[in-house]
């Protein structure tokens, strides 16, 4: 039964990681109907950003809060940079070229991005600084929750809580819901659709700077690569919950991450992948807009 | 098409055509005919549901309820229901698109060739060893879609990239392609769509001249004078229901046809 | 052509691309020896190279705008960029000539160029086969297979256990390696047909690692990651072959195989079959309105894309004498599909040339070596955001008719 709920807890901490990075696929989807395919890249550029940013300030002698807060900060304002950057370059003078010209432009970033943090940084995992402390308090269930699952779980909570203010509140979450309904229609009554693209993507690449620095803290470890299998995971955990729905893409993340972790506590963790794999293929088969989502007439 | 039919024969029966996309009834139980060398006509106001009726028909939506049947003359009827698109097209029903769909990257000829694709039957190893049988197909392909071409009037750009094509000739071009599948019925919807008074006019004897090939014709049209001067038999649609048919004089006199384009009387709101 | 406007937004673009990379181009930690590495001088290649990028592409977009504006004002159509190109791909007096030289050249090659030099044109060879098959799927189809590569390594794998456990030889499997791709190609591409672009380009993307996870996994079957070594080299007739020997008549098999692939591709092309896998890429209800079967379509050219592909595994397999999961990863596919876009999607002559340059250059410019995959990637945005068309567009075959042709279909002009 320990054994039963360890597993659940750790599935609970891999599903929140999937969601922080899930939701920058969906709600880009959901803006420009586009597989966002660099946003990996971009998490993993937050995570290795937050690793630079935290060993220079624990070389300097910074305390651990400190260093908590300001490599999450790092981590969440490069992020958002680069994927505002990445909008501009490679989707932007895409809007309206063929469906599958974006794909490409975006397969292509996701390729240079890794490449080019290979190039600036190294090839080999480089071990990263634990930030989050084993609390005292949480001693006597450490066998079944470690500290780091805790704080990536209100973390995830906290970040959920204000997204969803963000979007349901505010005036630019608004012109986020509108502009997802119908971008020409938007446009016409006066909401400036770039920008709200541009806004889309920074909270995005944010969201998945974040998800980049607590799993990097939580596994004790990074290279350039862990964004390429964490972006198709996400992806798959967004495509579960139904692509362009954010509340889809938290269940579908919540969901993966669970059956993950029981089939590689219970089953054989060789296939790990290889599941989440098949889960996609199956899913986009069988019912391609996802739990949550709606199906879709194409007008003749 | 040498073979006497009696007019009341129906080549294309529809009855209670139903069509419902999540809440919305687009289409319902409705009745059409379309007889053998008759041109037929379907209006209406926008979003009467007349372009999902052609989709039904030939396969792209697949209708609620109701039964759409082709009873080509001499031969045994065949349900068209559940049909794919492509088996529909090779039971002898043909389409144009309301926003022209042609392959704009591919040439003219080539375009028209394609509507051959159904009626050929050249296989990957043919094409690869080129032996005499598909060479003389493909030389069969090439002079049909010239010669259809030639009578639609393009064929002097048959080298011309579709998408390079002035949009009336576009429009012409669609025609030729459902053409070369050798239709008996051949669907067109609003063909005369941003046509000028002199192209709209051939496109009439265009239409007339096609016909008097023996095809049938379903035609969604919103340009009243052409309807008029071409159709045998009109059908009126206003939310998804058949609300008159009849003759062109029928029709213009109905009522109801002039309430559902003109809008009730205020008095009687 | 250069305005002052322009120089400022370049400075404030290089500003924010020298903010941009700051901490992962100028910062180097070492957390083992807690030391901090300042690469300052990195600054300063950002900030002069994002300034030049910029002023390059604007000066590109300007002309490109002048001459769309001057074609307007002469209405002058919009003719197919490359004229000269068209006339002589299409004429045999101007190509024929070429052609011989090119076949010369690659004839002598061996005689001239060390083995080193020969391997790596066999590796390029071998990319042109693979560009030509994937052009099938992606460039002439429009299907964006994500996957290709597992059709690569089931060639590559069949050829390696077929040799293994029953001893057969390298002509016996090379075309039983290209059938079962072709087979896979079926299977793959059946349960994915209804999916629309986006979605069937992720999914083959996970067909791809599933299929090189299972062989990573399966030890029994693929003895895993450490792989099959000692595949035999292929033979000739049974003789003795030194090392060099082999390898110039491995080139010599490739050269082979790329006319071949040439010859059937250029003739399924310009066939019924070729022509339903375009008008499936322009305009796929269209298509099938006009009576073409979709799901035919698209197996056919999944399989048929995918037969080279096994057919090139064989070759690999035979060349290296040792496979294992790691050649076949998802870089592997994008590559091919980089050589695809750069030719322009559909273009045989393009893919063939793009193959050349992609696979040649890095090997040639050792500098550039390691800016490979870096390159690759920017390659397939700035072709798809200034040039979508590729290097070479597409030619389409032009007829020329007998106007005095009669056709027992001749009927009266209708207008």
């Amino acid at each position: 039964m320990e054994y039963f709920i360890e597993l659940f807890f750790s599935g609970l901490t891999r599903g929140s990681i999937y969601a922080l990075i899930a939701l920058g696929y969906t709600m880009v989807y959901g803006i420009i109907g586009l597989i966002n395919f660099a946003h990996g890249e971009i998490y993993m550029i937050g995570a290795f950003t937050s690793f630079i940013v935290a060993t220079v300030l624990s070389i300097l002698g910074f305390p651990l809060l400190a260093i908590f807060v300001i490599a999450a900060l790092a981590a969440a304002v490069w992020s958002s940079a680069y994927g505002f950057t990445v909008e501009k370059l490679a989707y932007k003078p895409l809007r309206n070229a063929p469906r599958l010209s974006p794909l490409i432009s975006a397969i292509g970033m996701s390729i240079f991005l890794q490449n080019y943090v290979l190039l600036a940084q190294t090839s080999d995992f480089m071990p990263f600084p634990q930030l989050i402390p084993e609390f005292g308090f949480m001693e006597p269930i450490a066998g079944i929750i470690g500290s780091s699952d805790l704080v990536i779980l209100l973390t995830t909570a906290v970040v959920m809580v204000i997204l969803t203010w963000l979007i349901k509140f505010t005036r630019i979450g608004k012109a986020m819901r509108a502009t997802a309904q119908d971008r020409t229609m938007a446009m016409l009554v006066g909401i400036n659709v770039n920008h709200v693209i541009s806004v889309t993507f920074i909270i995005g690449s944010a969201l998945a700077a974040i998800g980049g620095l607590l799993i990097a803290s939580h596994v004790g470890q990074i290279n350039f690569f862990i964004g390429f299998i964490a972006g198709i995971k996400a992806f798959t955990a967004a495509v579960l919950g139904g692509i362009g729905s954010i509340p889809g893409a938290v269940l579908g993340s919540f969901i993966l991450g669970l059956t993950e972790a029981f089939a590689t506590g219970y089953v054989s963790s060789d296939y790990e992948d290889v599941f989440a794999f098949s889960l996609l293929v199956l899913i986009l088969i069988f019912r391609p807009s996802g739990l949550l989502g709606k199906a879709t007439i194409e007008k003749v | 098409m040498t073979e006497k039919t009696t007019p009341d024969t129906p080549i294309l029966e529809v009855s209670g055509l139903t069509m419902d996309f999540g809440g919305i009834r687009a289409l319902d139980h409705l009745d059409l005919r379309i007889r053998q060398g008759e041109i037929v006509a379907l209006i209406g106001p926008n979003g009467a549901g007349k372009t999902t009726v052609f989709n039904c028909l030939t396969g792209i939506y697949k209708p609620t309820s109701g039964e759409l049947l082709r009873t080509p003359t001499g031969l045994a009827t065949r349900r068209l229901n559940g049909l794919k698109p492509n088996k529909v097209t090779q039971q002898g029903l043909a389409r144009t698109f309301q926003n022209i769909r042609l392959f704009p990257n591919m040439t003219v000829l080539e375009n028209v060739m394609i509507g051959r694709h159904c009626r050929t039957r050249a296989t990957v190893l043919g094409a690869i060893f080129r032996d005499r049988k598909t060479v003389r197909e493909e030389k069969k392909i090439v002079a049909l879609a010239y010669s259809i071409l030639k009578k639609i009037g393009l064929a002097d750009m048959i080298n011309e990239f579709a998408k390079n094509l002035p949009y009336g000739a576009q429009r012409r071009l669609e025609i030729a392609r459902a053409l070369a599948t050798d239709p008996t019925i051949l669907l067109l919807d609003e063909p005369a769509a941003g046509m000028n008074p002199h192209e709209t006019a051939e496109l009439d004897e265009l239409i007339t001249g096609i016909r008097d090939d023996g095809l049938s014709i379903l035609l969604i049209e919103h340009d009243m004078k052409l309807v008029m001067s071409l159709s045998d038999h009109i059908f009126v649609m206003d939310y998804g229901k058949k609300i008159a048919e009849g003759s062109p004089n029928n029709v213009r006199n109905n009522p109801a046809v002039i309430k559902a384009y003109l809008g009730e009387d205020v008095e009687d709101a | 052509m250069i305005s002052l406007k322009d120089l400022k937004n370049a400075f404030l673009v290089s500003l924010w691309f020298v903010f941009l990379t700051f901490p992962l181009m100028v910062i180097k930690v070492n957390p083992f020896e807690r030391t901090i590495d300042w690469r300052w001088q990195n600054m300063g290649y950002v900030a002069a190279g994002s300034f030049i990028c910029y002023l390059a592409s604007r000066f590109f977009l300007a002309s490109k705008a002048a001459k769309q504006k001057k074609q307007k004002l002469l209405d002058i159509p919009d003719k197919p960029k490359s004229d000269w190109q068209q006339r002589l791909l299409s004429e045999p007096r101007l190509y024929l000539p070429v052609l011989g030289v090119i076949l010369a050249i690659l004839l002598i090659f061996p005689q001239i160029f060390s083995t080193y030099q020969i391997n790596i044109m066999i590796t390029a060879l071998m990319y042109v086969v693979l560009g030509l098959g994937l052009n099938i799927v992606v460039g002439v189809a429009g299907l964006l297979d994500l996957g290709y590569v597992a059709f690569y390594a089931v060639g590559a794998y069949s050829y390696a256990l077929l040799n293994l456990h029953f001893g057969l030889g390298f002509w016996a499997v090379l075309p039983i390696g290209g059938l079962l791709a072709a087979g896979f190609g079926i299977i793959l591409g059946f349960p994915v047909l209804r999916l629309r672009g986006d979605y069937l380009a992720i999914v083959t993307l996970g067909f791809g690692e599933i299929i090189r996870l299972i062989l990573e996994n399966w030890n029994d079957f693929s003895r895993g990651p450490s792989g099959i070594s000692n595949i035999p080299r292929p033979g000739f007739f049974g003789m003795e072959m030194t090392l060099n020997q082999s390898i110039s008549y491995l080139y010599y098999l490739m050269i082979a195989l790329v006319i071949f692939t040439i010859f059937v591709v250029n003739r399924l092309q310009n066939s019924r079959i070729g022509r339903a896998w375009f008008a499936l890429r322009e305009d796929e209800i269209a298509c099938q309105a006009m009576g073409i079967d979709k799901t035919r379509t698209k197996l056919s050219a999944f399989s048929l894309g995918a037969f080279w592909a096994g057919m090139v595994g064989v070759i690999f397999a035979a060349k290296t004498t040792f496979v294992n999961p790691a050649s076949f990863t998802f870089l592997e596919s994008a590559i091919i599909l980089c050589i695809v876009v750069l030719g322009g999607m559909g273009s045989i002559i393009g893919v063939i040339i793009a193959a050349l340059i992609l696979m040649l250059l890095p090997e040639y410019l050792r500098a550039f070596s390691d800016y490979r995959m870096l390159v690759f990637g920017a390659t397939l945005v700035l072709m798809m955001v200034f040039c979508p068309l590729g290097i070479i567009s597409t030619v389409r075959r032009t007829y020329t008719i007998d106007k005095n042709l009669k056709t027992s279909n001749d009927r009266e002009d209708y207008t």
